[in-house]
């Protein structure tokens, strides 16, 4: 259970968008870290999540998603980046943001990194989605970065993200 | 140019820079294989529909019924 809840960093993006974002010099002294966004996109995407800017293929994931008429399922190994399936990806419009949490355990610790999050969109339609997420990066640095990045355009203005660090003690 | 929001968590500066010619690629790379997973991914499910709709027609079932047999 978490003792402390501090948020390292928010931000919002502006006008014209961007293309990705980085947090870097993650402070190592918490225990976990929670990355909260609501996002939109330029164009059909998904979000693509990296921990030290590593692009080897040592990430894998499992998504359950649900459309409000069926679930499926995703299973992937092997690949050069988390993908958490999240903003526009249905291109629900200009207008529709999604809301998404990544949970980060033990970021600093020597062993393999996980993550976990949710995620849905705001859609009030006969299609909306909502996923859980869970994913796994084969390398045991300490996590002193992390990008996310849509897969294809750029986030919208007004998308914002937060980074918060939790303490045990 | 596309441009990125770099955001330093020990200092708080937030700077946006132009993505380097590697970043152009990789993004370039990761949207051509967003593109070909989802093609992949519709090609699926489209199979996946295909065989449902043959076999409920084998079974004489409605998609409702068989879903309440399921249920």
């Amino acid at each position: 259970m978490a003792n402390t809840y501090t948020l390292i960093s928010s931000n919002t993006v502006g006008s014209g968008g961007t293309a990705q974002v980085d947090f870097n010099s993650i402070p190592q002294t918490y225990t976990d870290l929670l990355i909260k966004t609501s996002t939109n996109a330029s164009s059909l995407t998904i979000i693509r999540i990296r921990f030290n800017s590593v692009s080897s293929n040592d990430y894998s994931q499992i998504v359950l998603r649900g459309t409000g008429a069926a679930v499926a399922s995703f299973n992937n190994a092997g690949w050069d980046t988390l993908s958490a399936f999240s903003p526009s990806y249905n291109n629900d419009g200009a207008n529709i943001f999604s809301n998404n949490e990544y949970y980060i355990p033990n970021y600093t610790s020597s062993n393999i990194k996980s993550i976990s999050g949710d995620s849905v969109t705001e859609a009030n339609a006969t299609t909306a989605y909502t996923l859980l997420y869970a994913g796994l990066l084969n390398n045991s640095s300490a996590i002193t970065s992390i990008s996310l990045l849509p897969s294809t355009g750029n986030f919208a203005q007004y998308s914002t993200f937060y980074l918060y660090g939790i303490s045990n003690s | 140019m596309p441009t990125k929001l770099i955001i330093n968590c020990e200092t708080g500066e937030q700077t946006e820079v132009e993505l380097t010619a590697e970043e152009i690629a990789q993004r370039e790379a990761d949207a051509a294989k967003a593109e070909a997973d989802r093609v992949a991914k519709e090609a699926a499910d489209a199979a996946k529909a295909e065989a449902k709709a043959e076999l409920l027609d084998r079974l004489g079932l409605t998609a409702e019924e068989a879903a309440l047999l399921v249920s």
